[in-house]
């Protein structure tokens, strides 16, 4: 099975994530962006677990922790909005450039 | 009991410590400590002279018989005494074999080593009892228990009574320890510890500048001495190694030294003893002295302190012996300081110079006694030390009673004080040694031995001091004529004085009257008197029999007796002291009254160049170029001192820390603006960081 399709799906994939993190200004869509940083984490996950399997060892390692990695990203998303929720409340806004109060 | 010899010291220092600690809360102000503790040191030195003299004379009783055994055994000697020759060498041999082994004069030495100083440089405490420390025992806690008694009545009422009386005690030891020493080094301490007494009770009344200045003259002058003292003693240490008088004795036996190094140390010593004994040229602080209390001039000034040159000679007297120059030497300031000081005593006013001077005199016949003979030396200051303390006393007495020094205020005072009369004619007597008086005996002991040595030195010494002895005998009638005779010329009422004072005067006249029968040249009664006591070495007695020369007696008596007649022919009238015809001799009188000029010379050339221009150059040296130098080493060091703390310390090592810390400060304060606050630029960067270092490790 051909590797390279999955991992640079994944890569691809991550790249968005790591661009949407950096140039969103709307603390929604960077949470977005980091799932899909998350989401391309699991698929080199899965693909590696597929990958290093075989015939009479199925490897289900990768596949069991992609499921533990989606259940952690859940509580995290949770987190992470409530955060958001927050921050809209008290701001009326939900851009992070808002959000420096942590500066000198 | 001369095991215990060193208690008589001892006991004087004890006591003069408790006195200075005690004495003012006793009842008699610490008089009584002093009079009991020199009391009990009085009876220790008799027990010990007992035993020592005793033990001389048994000493000598037994060589006489062995050779009286000898005479018998070898009638031979008497029967080649026919020829010349042969009886001097016969007599001769005799001498050598004459002291059996065995016998030997007592001497006993206890000492103990203190730290030595590595090297075989060791240093001792120790006592030698002997015939002349045990003579010197007697003298000076007799004297000084008499001063004792006689201070209580005559500084009755001084405010520095208590610090008097330690004073004398402390003295007393100090003198003792001289005595008592058995090495140059002991010797040199108690005679420094004298010195200092003396200094202190000269000036005892400091109030007046006159006995301040007295006080520090007659310590000036005697230091002086002092340093021919220790040259001699390191002296006589380079030549023998030692310090111990009798190891001393041991090396000049063996003739194990250098005959001019020898001669030097001893005059070098001799120096300390013109110094100490007011010889000729170093005499003038003793007629000064008198500015002290009169029972310390009693004491110290005329019976103990002044002799302790002459004891210094006697002590060595066998490495004298070795040095015929130095004998010389010793003679001739002997001689001049007997006669040339004799007649300055003519013209004194002031009764205690004229005893003064008369001490000065004295110890130049002690002195120039020494030069010839061991026993005529020490005799004389023995029987000296006791009717001049009786004079001192006497005229202690008299100040006492008229409150003068000076003759022209007295006069007249026969009728009313007569404990003091009698007892003054016979201290007078015994000095212009009248016979039977101790004074006859032991002067004719020292012009005998003079005149039996011969020669050029022994010629002049028995001229001069039988001349001496006449202006001796002058001048003391002078005195008595113009104190006890004519009417009295001064203020107020003399009366007898107090029991403390009459008593010790009439203590000492007994001494001074019968002390000569003690050694009479001639053997009469007891004929291994005085100098078998006190011999220093028993062949040194066997070669040195008492010398009597009859005519020489009768001469000296006849001129005595010719100045008492023509003083008292010129002075029986006399009424006032402007009468006095010694006053009236021109030059004569003009050269003795100012001293023979010597007080002007050393003022002129001594003091005054010392002072007035030595001491203000010193002093100016001292100021502007040690003291500034020291300043300027001072200042140096405040220069050093601000520089390193200001550029060393302020800027160099304050300012790396402050630097550090500065430079964190600005670092920081460029830094800071990295967090604005912008989590996506954190973001990024923290992407950047992980991108270049994933970079990095690839390559890695």
């Amino acid at each position: 099975m051909q590797a390279v399709y999955p991992l640079v799906f994944s890569a691809a994939l991550f790249c968005v994530g790591v661009y949407g993190v950096l140039s969103r200004r709307n603390a929604v869509l960077v949470l977005m962006s980091v799932e899909l940083m998350l989401a391309s984490v699991t698929i080199n996950l899965v693909t590696f677990g597929a990958i290093l399997g075989t015939e009479a060892d199925p490897l289900l390692t990768g596949q069991v922790f992609a499921l533990f990695v989606l259940a952690v990203g859940a509580a995290e998303v949770g987190v992470g909005l409530a955060i958001v929720l927050l921050l809209y409340r008290n701001r009326a806004s939900v851009n992070i450039d808002d959000a420096d109060l942590m500066k000198y | 009991m001369s095991d215990f010899a060193w208690l008589i010291p001892a006991v004087m220092a004890l006591s003069g410590l408790t006195i200075l600690l005690f004495g003012k809360r006793m009842p008699r102000h610490g008089a009584e400590i002093g009079i009991v503790a020199v009391g009990f040191a009085f009876v220790l030195a008799v027990l010990v002279a007992v035993q020592v003299f005793s033990a001389n004379v048994a000493a000598v009783a037994e060589v006489e018989e062995a050779h009286e055994a000898e005479a018998a055994a070898a009638p031979v000697w008497s029967i080649a005494g026919r020829e010349v020759t042969l009886v001097t060498e016969a007599a001769q041999g005799e001498e050598a074999a004459e002291i059996p082994a065995g016998v030997s004069e007592f001497r006993l030495e206890q000492s103990t080593e203190l730290s030595p100083i590595g090297s075989g440089f060791g240093i001792e405490a120790g006592t030698r009892i002997d015939g002349l420390t045990a003579m010197m025992f007697l003298l000076v806690t007799f004297v000084s228990l008499m001063v004792h008694i006689y201070s209580t009545g005559y500084m009755h009422g001084d405010p520095r009574y208590t610090w008097y009386f330690t004073l004398l005690s402390v003295f007393t030891f100090s003198m003792l320890l001289l005595v008592i020493a058995n090495n140059l080094l002991m010797v040199l301490m108690g005679w420094e510890l004298v010195g200092v007494c003396s200094y202190l009770l000269i000036g005892f009344w400091w109030e007046e500048k006159l006995n301040s200045d007295a006080s520090i003259k007659a310590f000036l002058t005697t230091k002086l001495g002092d340093v021919g003292l220790m040259v001699g003693v390191v002296g006589l240490w380079s030549e023998f190694g030692t310090f111990n008088i009798a190891e001393i004795f041991e090396g000049v036996e063996a003739g194990d030294y250098s005959q001019g190094l020898l001669t030097f140390s001893l005059l070098a010593l001799f120096i300390g003893a013109v110094g100490k004994s007011a010889q000729f040229p170093l005499h003038t602080w003793l007629p000064d002295a008198m500015a002290g209390p009169t029972p310390v001039s009693a004491l110290i000034h005329a019976a103990t302190m002044v002799t302790a040159g002459v004891f210094l000679i006697a002590r060595l007297y066998p490495v004298y012996e070795a040095s015929p120059t130095a004998l010389t030497v010793i003679a001739i300031i002997g001689v001049i300081t007997l006669f040339a000081m004799g007649l300055l005593a003519l013209v004194q006013d002031d009764v205690k110079r004229v005893l003064a001077y008369s001490t000065v005199s004295q110890l130049g016949y002690m002195v120039a006694a020494l030069a010839f003979s061991y026993t005529a030396g020490i005799f004389h200051l023995f029987a000296h030390g006791f009717f001049k303390a009786l004079l001192f006393l006497g005229a202690g007495s008299l100040i006492h009673s008229v409150h003068s020094n000076n003759m022209s205020d007295m006069g007249g005072l026969r009728k009313p004080m007569p404990v003091t009369f009698v007892t003054f004619v016979i201290g007078s007597a015994a000095l212009a040694a009248i016979p039977p008086l101790a004074g006859f005996w032991s002067k004719d002991e020292v012009l005998a031995g003079a005149f039996g040595a011969g020669g050029y030195s022994g010629t002049l010494v028995t001229v001069l001091g039988a001349l001496g002895g006449m202006i001796t005998a002058f001048y003391m009638a002078r005195v008595l004529w113009l104190v006890f005779g004519g009417e009295f010329r001064g203020n107020g009422h003399p009366h007898e004085s107090p029991a403390a004072m009459k008593w010790p005067l009439v203590a000492l006249a007994v001494p001074a009257a019968l002390i000569g029968f003690v050694n009479l040249p001639f053997d009469f009664a007891h004929p291994r008197g005085f100098a078998a006591w006190t011999m220093f070495d028993l062949a040194y007695f066997e070669g040195h029999p008492a010398e009597f020369n009859l005519l020489l007696a009768l001469g000296t008596t006849l001129l005595a007796l010719v100045g008492i007649a023509v003083a008292t022919a010129i002075y029986r009238r006399s009424e006032a002291l402007a009468d006095d015809p010694m006053l009236r001799l021109g030059l004569f009188t003009k050269v003795l009254q100012n001293k023979y000029y010597l007080d002007l010379l050393y003022m002129g050339v001594i003091v005054r160049p010392l002072r007035d221009r030595l001491a203000p150059a010193v002093y100016w040296f001292n100021d502007h170029v040690i003291d500034r130098i020291v300043y300027l080493a001072g200042a140096g060091t405040v220069g050093l001192g601000r520089v390193t703390y200001r550029d060393v310390d302020q800027r160099g090592i304050d300012g790396v820390v402050n630097g550090i810390g500065s430079t964190a400060n600005y670092t920081g304060n460029l830094l800071k603006f990295a967090q604005s606050g912008n989590v996506q630029l954190y973001a990024g960067a923290l992407f950047v960081g992980v991108f270049v270092l994933g970079v990095l490790f690839a390559v890695a």
